[in-house]
Order: structure tokens, then C-alpha cells, then sequence
């Protein structure tokens, strides 16, 4: 992305569009990376309530993909996932494997 | 034209900010300033003013509120001295980085310690940096004035800055001196209706204030906040031209007495001046060269438009009512700034005088000018920096 000049800012570095931390990538310095494993998964959906970063996606009511553009891998959805009969349906992975 | 009254300096500027009837003033009472919030505090319980006074409990409070109260969208303005300014420090970069146009009254007033409370320039030298626009006054008469321009200038829509108008302590805000105030209808129509930028106030488009800017953009911001501020000296000017018209009174960047043909100059801030001015007749009667230069615009300085006026000078003495210890005074590093900058090189002297009130005197001027005209004689300067007025 080419970086603004000065002239081009909003004066006082006031964000005028709401909403928009959403285009900002914040989720590069993850550590561990939560996978979903979708035949463990009841659709309980405590992971999408805990996720501080609201970095788990729902559609129509159901959980889809992480958004690991913004997920900072903090590990709190794997921590409170049920899972089904024993099985987690969130586990932390380390990046890089 | 308007009734003349004698009054103090602190009231000249409570009226001034009851005739613009800003929407909010946050404000925390502190020697010698709280007589210009006590009043307006009457004002606003009388129902004189529509202003939301906001009571804080520290003048730290009093400028957040301010910066708030400013990105809602309201035309705000505050008062303070010394060590309010002081513990309003962090706040002023805030308000000024946001480009918060807010306009306050300082009444300068000396920092601690030994706790002092009357007039100098520490406290207003010492926010120098804090990238408001500052407006220095002599008397009453230019307090009440500035501040109508203040507003002016800072709400500009090439600006959008905070400005601090400054007076003495004590020497102009209680001294009793006649002025001459504009009639309300005047003053509304030429302070005009404040149209805020992004405020937080508008619903329908919600804004950001105060975000995290990292190294890629910081420096951008900054860059853009140093363009701002450069552009006040030509607004400066503008609104003087406007101001000249409703009141008669003439404002520039600076004050040049005398200074047309003068050899010998001295450069003198605030009330200050007024005591100078008429040593300098005396000297001129004598056939001496002398003039004064009066800084108005302290930020952003007027460096070409200061060595222009100075230009003629073989020597300068500034003095400072403010010290930067182990360095110059405030004044003398600005011009001596802008006398390299112009490429000449008169000899300077910086005279520290004045600090915590103590009374400037027609002979300490007598003094220092003596000096100057021994070391135009000599060509040479002896101490650069010293202290005058003081016991051994």
C-alpha cells in the first residue's frame, strides 16, 4: 500500500471513516495459530463470544474460518471450546508448522 | 465607538469572553487568573452567557475537558497562570496535535520554587513548545483585543490551532487602567459563528480522535502541524487588518518604536515595554539612536519580519523576563535566531530581569541602554548573559 503524504491526512490525525480498523492487518505477530477442526465443532459459538478481536467469522448463525488477518492468537477460544465427546474443535498450532 | 472605563486586566478579559459567549469553558481557579473565571462564573449563573462552565479539579481536568469539549464541536476557552499552565502540559500537546482551536487566557505568572505568585513569562516561555499560537499583550487594552483575534486566528480554517493570549500578573491583571470596549453586535459579528471540523458531536458521521500513529505516519502529522502554525503569521495579520476596522486600534506582528533609524534597540515583552518605551524618548531626546521592538507573536515567530525591523541595529539588548537555565533567555535565543538567519551581526546582550514580579524600573532600562551605547562605541560585548535588578 503507498503511504500518504502529509498533505493527503486527515488534520489532526481524526479517523473520519467509523469502522475502519477492519482494513488495518493487525494479526502478523501470532505466535500460535487457532485451527478449527469442523467434525468436533457443536456450533455453540463460545468461541465467537470470548474472541476479544472478533477474529471468528459467522454466517447465518454458524462459525465459518478464523480471520487470522486479525486474530492475535491469544488462545481463548481453544480454551473455552467444549469440543464434542472429549475432542476439542479449536486447537492452538504454533505458526511456522 | 464603545464606552471607555477603567478596569483591571482580568476583568477586561472576563467581558472580552462574556461578549463571545463561547459554548463551554472548563476552568480551575489559580492565582492571578481565577478573578477572570470568577467573574465569567457570575456571568454564566446570572444567565448573561449560554456557556456550559464545566468546574474541574485541576487545571490537568480543565484542559482535557476543553480538548473534549472542543472535538464535540464547541467553541471553548479556559484561564489559567503558572502552575495551572504547568499541570495543563501534557494537555496542550493534545489539544494543539488534535488541532483543537481553543483559546485560552494566560496570566503569566512565575513557576515554583520558591513558590512565587507573581508576574513573569516562565510560565508561558516555558509552553513554548506545546504548538500553540501565542499572543503577547502589554496592558488591558491589548488583552481585550487579543483575545477577540485569538479566537479568530485559531478557529481560521487554514489554521485550526489553540492560541493562549498572554498578560502580566498581577502589573496588568489587577492594575486599574482605562480601555475602551467594543459593543456586543461588534464583537458577534466579527468573532462570527464557529464551524467545527469533525465534530464529535455530528452522529449522522462518526469520527475517531486520538488514535495510535506509529512511525510511518507521526512524522506526517507533525510535518502538517508545523505548516498550520507557519500560516498563523499571515492570518495574524489579516485579522489585525479586520480588527483595525471595528476598533481603530492597529495590531502587527510586533511593536517597532522608534526603531526606523535606530542604532540601538532593545527588544522588550509585555507590560515591560510600556516602561521602556519612555526611557527610549528619553534617550532619543538626548539625540541618542534608540528603539524598542515589542514581540506580539511569540508562536509562530516572525524571524524575517523581527530582523527586518532589526536590521539597522549595530547593537541589540533583549531582555527576558524568563530564564532557561544554563542557556539564554527564551527572547534573546529567538533573536538572535532570526538576526543569524538574516545574515547580520550586530552585537547582542540578553538582560535577565523582573523574575517573580520583582518591579522593572525606567532606570533598568536606563542601564541596559547605557550599556548598549558603550558597547556600540567600544564594539565590544562584555557579559552576554546577565541578570539585572538583583541584589549582590
Amino acid at each position: 500500500m503507498k503511504l500518504k503524504g502529509w498533505k493527503e491526512l486527515e488534520m489532526g490525525a481524526v479517523i473520519p471513516e467509523a469502522g475502519n480498523a477492519e482494513q488495518y492487518n493487525t494479526g502478523s505477530w501470532r505466535a500460535f495459530r487457532p485451527q478449527w477442526i469442523e467434525e468436533n465443532c457443536i456450533q455453540c459459538l463460545f468461541c465467537w463470544i470470548y474472541c476479544p478481536d472478533s477474529s471468528v467469522t459467522v454466517k447465518d448463525g454458524k462459525r465459518g474460518e478464523f480471520d487470522y488477518g486479525h486474530c492475535k492468537g491469544c488462545g481463548v477460544c481453544a480454551h473455552e471450546c467444549p469440543g464434542k465427546k472429549g475432542n476439542k474443535a479449536i486447537v492452538m498450532v504454533e505458526e511456522g508448522n | 465607538m464603545g464606552k471607555k472605563l477603567a478596569i483591571t486586566g482580568n476583568q477586561a478579559v472576563a467581558e472580552a469572553m462574556k461578549q463571545i459567549n463561547p459554548d463551554v469553558c472548563a476552568a480551575y481557579p489559580i492565582t492571578p487568573s481565577t478573578e477572570i473565571m470568577q467573574r465569567f462564573a457570575s456571568f454564566v449563573s446570572d444567565g448573561v452567557v449560554d456557556t456550559e462552565l464545566v468546574t474541574v479539579e485541576s487545571e490537568h481536568s480543565a484542559m482535557s475537558a476543553c480538548i473534549g469539549a472542543s472535538a464535540a464541536g464547541g467553541r471553548v476557552m479556559t484561564a489559567t497562570s503558572s502552575q495551572g499552565l504547568a499541570l495543563m502540559w501534557e494537555m496542550l500537546h493534545i489539544a494543539s496535535g488534535m488541532r483543537l482551536p481553543i483559546a485560552m487566557a494566560l496570566v503569566n505568572r512565575a513557576l515554583s520554587a520558591p513558590l512565587n505568585i507573581h508576574g513573569d513569562h516562565s510560565d508561558g516561555m516555558g509552553s513554548r513548545d506545546c504548538g500553540w499560537i501565542q499572543l503577547y499583550s502589554e496592558n488591558a487594552q491589548e488583552a481585550y483585543d487579543n483575545i477577540f483575534q485569538a479566537v479568530r486566528i485559531a478557529e481560521h480554517e487554514d489554521i485550526r490551532l489553540p492560541a493562549m493570549v498572554c498578560m502580566d500578573g498581577f502589573i496588568i491583571s489587577h492594575s486599574i487602567e482605562s480601555m475602551e470596549f467594543l459593543p456586543d453586535d461588534v464583537v458577534k459579528d466579527f468573532i462570527g459563528e464557529f464551524k467545527p471540523t469533525n465534530p464529535l458531536l455530528d452522529v449522522d458521521k462518526p469520527v475517531t480522535y486520538g488514535p495510535l500513529v506509529l512511525p510511518d505516519y507521526y512524522i506526517e502529522f507533525k510535518k502538517a502541524q508545523h505548516e498550520a502554525i507557519k500560516r498563523a503569521k499571515r492570518v495574524t495579520l489579516e485579522v489585525a487588518k479586520e480588527f483595525e476596522k471595528i476598533s481603530g486600534r492597529s495590531y502587527g506582528l510586533f511593536e517597532s518604536y522608534r526603531l526606523e533609524d535606530a542604532e540601538i534597540a532593545i527588544v522588550v515583552l509585555n507590560s515591560a515595554a510600556g516602561t521602556a518605551k519612555d526611557v527610549v524618548d528619553a534617550f532619543r531626546d538626548k539625540g541618542i539612536k534608540v528603539g524598542l521592538l515589542k514581540p506580539r507573536l511569540f508562536r509562530p515567530f516572525p524571524y524575517e519580519e523581527v530582523a527586518d525591523a532589526l536590521g539597522g541595529a549595530k547593537v541589540i539588548g533583549v531582555f527576558d523576563r524568563a530564564d532557561s537555565f544554563g542557556g539564554f533567555g527564551p527572547m534573546y535565543m529567538e533573536i538572535a535566531s532570526a538576526m543569524v538567519a538574516s545574515g547580520s551581526s550586530p552585537l547582542m546582550i540578553n538582560r535577565i530581569y523582573g523574575l517573580g514580579g520583582r518591579d522593572f524600573m525606567p532606570e533598568d532600562a536606563e542601564a541596559v541602554i547605557k550599556e548598549l551605547v558603550e558597547i556600540a562605541d567600544t564594539g565590544k560585548a562584555g557579559t552576554l548573559k546577565e541578570y539585572i535588578g538583583v541584589r549582590e
